[in-house]
């Protein structure tokens, strides 16, 4: 056991692991994760808190990952290298493991011209893949980035990493994604996927490398509440790749937000078939309170529970 | 504003403005006597210092007068003088001279009614513009302005 | 070479405002490649700086000047006689070590003409694209002689991020994403295996979060 994360467990059981996510609040009160964290923790195993996402300032993740703990639901907390150099980081990963954070996901972070603060300096002390390495090295080799010995409490996180399999260019994607399982990533999650086409084919690769033996990899979902969302991605979301066949569905279908769950147990169920695929990762953005009724209707309810 | 009578300086391309104002005098058409002349090799040797410079010795007006789009001995000569001549009037609005006191025009050498013409519409836009600010008579304008208004 | 832009006239004036008469100081270096402060660019700026004054009834005088550069204190000693009494401040024309060179070398008000802007090269006549970091430990042959530190948005090592499509980067669909150019330059030279391997974490006390930099090299001294 690496980390001995309920999250850990649960991929060493065998299970198919379901994330979920919650985006904190731009103020100073947590009530809303706290309503989150309640209404998600018998729907599933453990829950991304996102790291100032779309560079927009935010309740900290880790700070967020405190309360979600408080109502007793396992914490994922995102990290990114946009806003924090070397020395941050890591002092952030030890207060993150002091207060029991046990699983890390690793990100480059949007671009701050996204957010509301487009002046700000980007730090990007570290890449992606170096934050990973300097995880696992803090676990596994007991050190700092420096080089110097944690002599006693290393902080052992189960590492996250995050692939975009809708990225360019398409065949370097899983080329990048071994650098950062060899760099030491424990489970991937994906970017949300609309193009099952485009992702199985990078399944395809997955598995020629036999990547999905090294690392957990859970594909990313979002379940669409109109037509207008995907469109807006399809246009505007660099990195993503929304076919119009979804949208036209979405554009068709008459109650709109129940046609966004279907497909989303729909796609929940295709990806349970693919070879390699260990989870999913539910991405709800404002519109958390529907993950229970997608998990409920993908037949991934009740959770699994650890076995002693 | 009718007793005003312009300077205008006009920089004309050799191969076709300077041709074209040879022509209307041929023709013995008539254009207004406000505009000065000083031939050009082509209108890609537009400077904008010596524009700025045409401004600042006292003309209310400049223009540059090129061949037609396509048709410039040097092929791209005036393509890059109305590059020149957009830069110009942007910093002309800057320092308050105004951009619209600056032109460029495109004709050939065998037009010499529309070289007539050109000169024409220029006096007729710089006189609506009236002085330049740098130009004496603009202070006194406003002077006589601010006069009537008192009064 | 250093690329910079001449700041608006306005913008100029306003820092000269007070003064009668001005030197100024073109740069016969960089600056004039890039048409941003050589010869051409002093005599414009002279020019309209004389006109704005002219017409706000403070007329302004100016003296021109263009030096070989502002960068050497060599060429500095040619300005010397311009630096007169009656000279109220001077305006560089050149990127912001010559301005530096000149404030540091004359006890006159020195002001910026120029935003300067980056270590690039010409894309072509009339557009200039950025091309160094000044990281201070240059990591080209790692990447196919294509720099990720100062033509990735984010300095991404071990790249592309996530936002990279169709070749561009997230920040804007006019941006080249580097780490494309640097994966279709290493396929190309057949050496993809050599982007598989982990960047190591950079050593940025070779650049400028190092404090400022210096070169000493010895053998060329004379003093």
């Amino acid at each position: 056991m690496k980390s001995g994360s309920k999250l850990e467990k649960l991929f060493n059981q065998g299970e198919f692991v379901v994330s979920g996510e919650i985006g904190p609040p731009k103020h100073a009160n947590a009530d809303i994760i706290r309503e989150h964290a309640r209404m998600l923790k018998e729907y599933v195993d453990a829950v991304n808190l996102t790291d100032n996402q779309t560079a927009i300032v935010r309740i900290s993740s880790i700070a967020s990952a405190v309360h979600v703990l408080a109502e007793e639901l396992e914490p994922i907390v995102q990290m990114t290298v946009r806003d924090r150099n070397r020395i941050g980081i890591q002092s952030d990963l030890l207060g993150a493991y002091s207060v029991g954070v046990k699983n890390v996901l690793c990100l480059s972070g949007d671009h701050q011209s996204f957010g509301n603060h487009p002046t700000s300096k980007n730090v990007h002390d570290l890449d992606s893949i170096q934050l990973v390495k300097a995880l696992k090295d803090m676990r596994d080799e007991k050190k700092f980035i420096c080089g110097d010995e944690i002599k006693e409490h290393e902080p052992r996180f189960f590492i996250g990493a995050v692939a975009n399999p809708f990225g360019d260019p398409f065949e370097y994607r899983v080329m990048r994604l071994e650098k950062k399982i060899n760099a030491g990533a424990d489970f991937i999650q994906t970017q949300c996927i609309f193009d099952m086409d485009r992702f199985e084919r990078w399944m395809e690769q997955v598995r020629e490398r036999g990547l999905h033996k090294k690392a957990k990899i859970m594909a990313g979902l979002m379940p669409l509440k109109s037509h207008k969302a995907a469109k807006y991605m399809q246009k505007f979301v660099s990195g993503m790749i929304v076919p119009d066949e979804i949208i036209e569905r979405m554009e068709n279908a008459e109650d709109k937000k129940a046609e966004g769950v279907e497909l989303c147990v729909e796609q929940i169920k295709h990806l349970q078939q693919i070879e390699g695929v260990a989870g999913v990762h539910i991405m709800a953005v404002n519109w958390e309170n529907i993950i229970p009724t997608i998990v409920e209707k993908a037949g991934l309810y009740p959770r699994p529970q650890i076995k002693e | 504003m009718s007793d005003f009578q312009p300077k205008i300086v006009a920089f004309c391309c050799y191969y076709c403005a300077y041709s074209a104002a040879d022509l209307a005098g041929s023709m013995r058409l008539q254009y207004p006597p406000n505009i000065r002349m000083v031939e050009l090799p082509c209108s890609g040797k537009t400077d904008i210092r010596v524009v700025l410079e045409a401004f600042e010795n006292g003309a209310d007006g400049v223009y540059v007068a090129g061949c037609l789009e396509g048709d410039c001995h040097f092929l791209k000569g005036n393509i890059m003088a109305k590059r020149r001549i957009k830069q110009a009037k942007k910093l002309l609005d800057e320092i308050g001279i105004g951009g619209d006191r600056l032109e460029m025009f495109n004709l050939s050498g065998s037009m010499g009614p529309r070289f007539a013409e050109v000169a024409e519409e220029m006096t007729e836009q710089i006189r609506k513009l009236g002085p330049s600010p740098l130009n004496p008579a603009y202070k006194e304008k406003k002077e006589t302005a601010s006069k009537e208004e008192a009064q | 070479m250093i690329v910079a832009e001449g700041k608006p006239i306005a913008e100029v004036a306003k820092l000269i405002e007070d003064a009668n008469k001005v030197l100024v100081v073109g740069c016969g270096g960089c600056v004039t490649v890039c048409l941003a402060g050589g010869e051409k660019e002093v005599g414009i700026l002279a020019s309209a700086l004389r006109m704005l004054r002219k017409k706000e009834d403070k007329p302004l005088e100016t003296v021109e000047i263009t030096i070989s550069r502002q960068c050497d204190p060599e060429y500095m000693e040619q300005l010397e006689k311009y630096i007169t009494d009656d000279i109220d401040a001077v305006v560089s024309m050149a990127c912001g070590v010559g301005v530096q060179f000149v404030a540091e070398r004359f006890n006159k008000w020195v002001v910026p003409a120029l935003d300067t802007k980056f270590a690039g090269g010409a894309l072509e006549h009339g557009v200039w694209g950025e091309r160094c970091g000044l990281c201070g430990e240059c990591i080209l042959y790692k990447t196919g002689g294509i720099c990720p530190i100062i033509r990735c948005s984010k300095s991404i090592l071990n790249g592309p991020c996530g936002g990279s499509q169709d070749g561009k980067c997230e920040i804007d669909t006019e941006v080249d994403c580097a780490w494309q150019l640097i994966y279709d330059r290493m396929k190309t030279l057949g050496k993809l295996d050599k982007l598989l391997e982990i960047e190591p974490i950079k050593d940025w006390s070779k650049s400028r979060d190092g404090g400022p930099r210096k070169v000493v090299k010895e053998d060329v001294m004379i003093k």
